[in-house]
């Protein structure tokens, strides 16, 4: 309302440009360095891989090929990319393993980060930066560090085994590295702070007297979480599912530094095709039948977010 | 009111303590005599000598370290503009994809993005090494910053800039006497982000990067690989000490500001 008839008062004469420029700008460089690539990646993954650099042909060069040139390589298109992820099975075992990674850390997550986003906004308001600093002091520090941390934590010879078997818990040194639990304990502790986080903002906000209200109307604390706080705090819930699961899906320093041979991770699968068999089709096509699989979780997350932002203004 | 029960004393204790415990054993076992990163063996700064000792090493932290100071400050730029058009813009033609560019990185897999963003510097025929990490590292740290800037501007009270305009001040002059001045904290919180991903990230450096630029966790990463080392945590104690000190610093002086607006705006009435 008030930038249409400022933009009146104004008169449109002041050049339109400085108005626009702000937006051209972002809107350029996303444009080129997020919007682009992803065409390109499209276009690759209908290459041919081949033993030169770049590894793949016909080499998308449009500058080079002029416009009727760039036309005629259209024709050699292949399937190959797509064909490898179907005739072998370990890309498929990687994606479903990998979503079931997700998941299965997405609820971990939730689980643990509920009590503890729940406990913050509870806690008396001196407290609460502190608080909120002490959640968001370990998501600045370095992701690979901490995961790195945990690498001596659970070794056969590391610190937990070492405590356990000191304290006369266990005889033999537990397997913890390279399984699936040390993937699941890398990703609940690297990424808690993403759930903590927008649970505690829409906890914050609650109403207490709703709570109130509820227990002089003789309901139990519990009853009254469950029909009361729980629902009131599902964007919270949901914004954090969604922050924890889409990165989750594609993670590879994860599974790379804390999982094993038998676990699967689409991330990882990716780097290996890309990294150590140079095929750079292969990668193009597990990219976009990745993006595939999270363009609904994504456009999801989106809306949420404009709306987010619609509702304050 | 809000009670405070046991059970929220325990849940944040034991969080807190999952939280921290990981990371004080890392920075304890950096001074590590040994050669373990489990057995004390007793105390020595031998590792921090070892380290300093490491050209490689040294020459990955000074790439790192002028990658995050122009990346973040860089994409502190893009990112207010892209927030201003955010929440200033309303609708516009196109306004649906630039909001989806922006918010779709944030969860983008690091995977993807490194993938796409190395294929069109082939593409483009650019050599790859220090300039292309810069370039990729602006892409995906400047939706951050536009978020963090994003959130200061929609609680940010509208009518101060229009009374600006109504006295006569240009766009570009309310912008920095009056806009500028309130968001300033949130700038400040978004160049940090901005920069600590940058000095954290791994995964699209190591898609984007050519022969002689090599970052510091790339170099960590390699390292990682061959087994854990006191060495490594040595380099790790440094990188959290580092970040936790700026984090605090800037904490400390958003409050401060915070503070003194209170202040002039009480005077002020």
């Amino acid at each position: 309302m008030t930038q249409t008839t400022q933009a009146d008062v104004r008169g449109r004469a002041r050049a339109n440009w400085t108005r626009w420029l702000p937006v051209a700008i972002p809107y350029l460089w996303s444009f080129i360095f997020f919007l682009l690539p992803f065409v390109i990646v499209l276009r690759i993954s209908f290459s041919n891989a081949e033993l030169a650099m770049p590894p793949f042909s016909p080499v998308f060069d449009p500058i080079a090929d002029g416009v009727s040139g760039t036309f005629a390589h259209f024709k050699e298109f292949t399937l190959d990319g797509y064909n490898r992820l179907v005739t072998d099975s370990v890309y498929l075992r990687s994606y479903l393993s990998s979503l079931q990674i997700a998941v299965i850390s997405t609820i971990l997550t939730l689980i643990i980060g509920y009590p503890i986003a729940y406990a913050m906004a509870r806690a008396p308001d001196r407290w609460r930066a502190t608080l909120l600093m002490l959640v968001i002091l370990p998501f600045w520090t370095s992701f690979l560090i901490r995961i790195y941390a945990w690498m001596g934590i659970l070794a056969t010879d590391g610190f937990l085994n070492n405590l356990l078997i000191w304290l006369h818990l266990i005889k033999e040194p537990l397997q913890i590295m390279q399984t699936n639990w040390a993937v699941y304990i890398g990703i609940v502790y690297s990424y808690l702070p993403f759930m903590i986080l927008p649970l505690y903002s829409t906890l914050e906000k609650m109403d207490n007297t709703l709570l109130e209200a509820a227990e002089d109307l003789g309901s139990t604390p519990l009853k009254a979480f469950w029909t009361i706080t729980f629902p009131l705090s599902l964007p919270g819930v949901i914004a954090g599912c969604f922050l924890v699961f889409i990165p989750v899906v594609g993670e590879f320093v994860i599974p790379d530094l804390l999982g094993g041979s038998s676990t699967l991770m689409i991330g990882h699968t990716l780097w290996e095709e890309f990294f150590n068999n140079r095929d750079w089709p292969t990668a193009s096509a597990l990219a976009i039948v990745l993006l595939l699989v999270l363009v609904i979780p994504i456009m999801l997350f989106q809306n949420q977010q404009a709306k987010n932002t619609g509702s304050v203004r | 009111m809000r009670r405070f029960s046991w059970f929220n004393a325990t849940s944040l204790s034991l969080g807190f303590a999952f939280l921290y415990i990981p990371i004080l054993l890392l920075v304890v076992y950096s001074f590590n005599a040994g050669r373990s990163v489990a057995i004390w063996t007793g105390w020595s700064t031998k590792w921090y000598g070892e380290m300093l000792k490491d050209q490689q090493l040294l020459d990955a932290a000074w790439v790192t370290l002028r990658v995050g100071v122009l990346s973040a400050t860089l994409a502190t730029l893009l990112g207010t503009l892209a927030a201003i058009v955010l929440v200033r813009y309303g609708k516009f033609r196109g306004s649906t994809l630039f909001s989806g560019m922006i918010y779709a990185p944030l969860v983008m897999p690091e995977i993807i993005t490194g993938l796409s963003l190395l294929l069109l510097f082939v593409a483009m025929n650019f050599d790859r090494g220090f300039w292309t990490i810069l370039i990729a590292h602006i892409s995906f740290t400047m939706c951050f910053a536009a978020v963090v800037v994003q959130s200061r501007l929609v609680t940010f009270d509208q009518s101060l800039e229009e009374a600006a305009y109504d006295l006569g001040c240009s766009p570009a002059k309310t912008f920095m006497v009056i806009t500028l001045p309130i968001v300033l904290p949130a700038v400040v919180s978004a160049w940090m982000l901005a920069f600590t991903l940058s000095i954290d990230d791994l995964v699209i450096s190591s898609f984007t990067t050519g022969p002689g630029a090599t970052t510091l966790p790339m170099r960590i990463y390699s390292d990682v690989r061959l087994g854990v080392s006191p060495k490594i945590n040595a380099v790790s104690t440094v990188v959290i000490a580092v970040v936790t000190l700026a984090v605090i610093a800037a904490s400390i002086l958003t409050k401060l500001s915070e503070e003194r607006a209170e202040r002039e705006r009480r005077q002020a009435t």
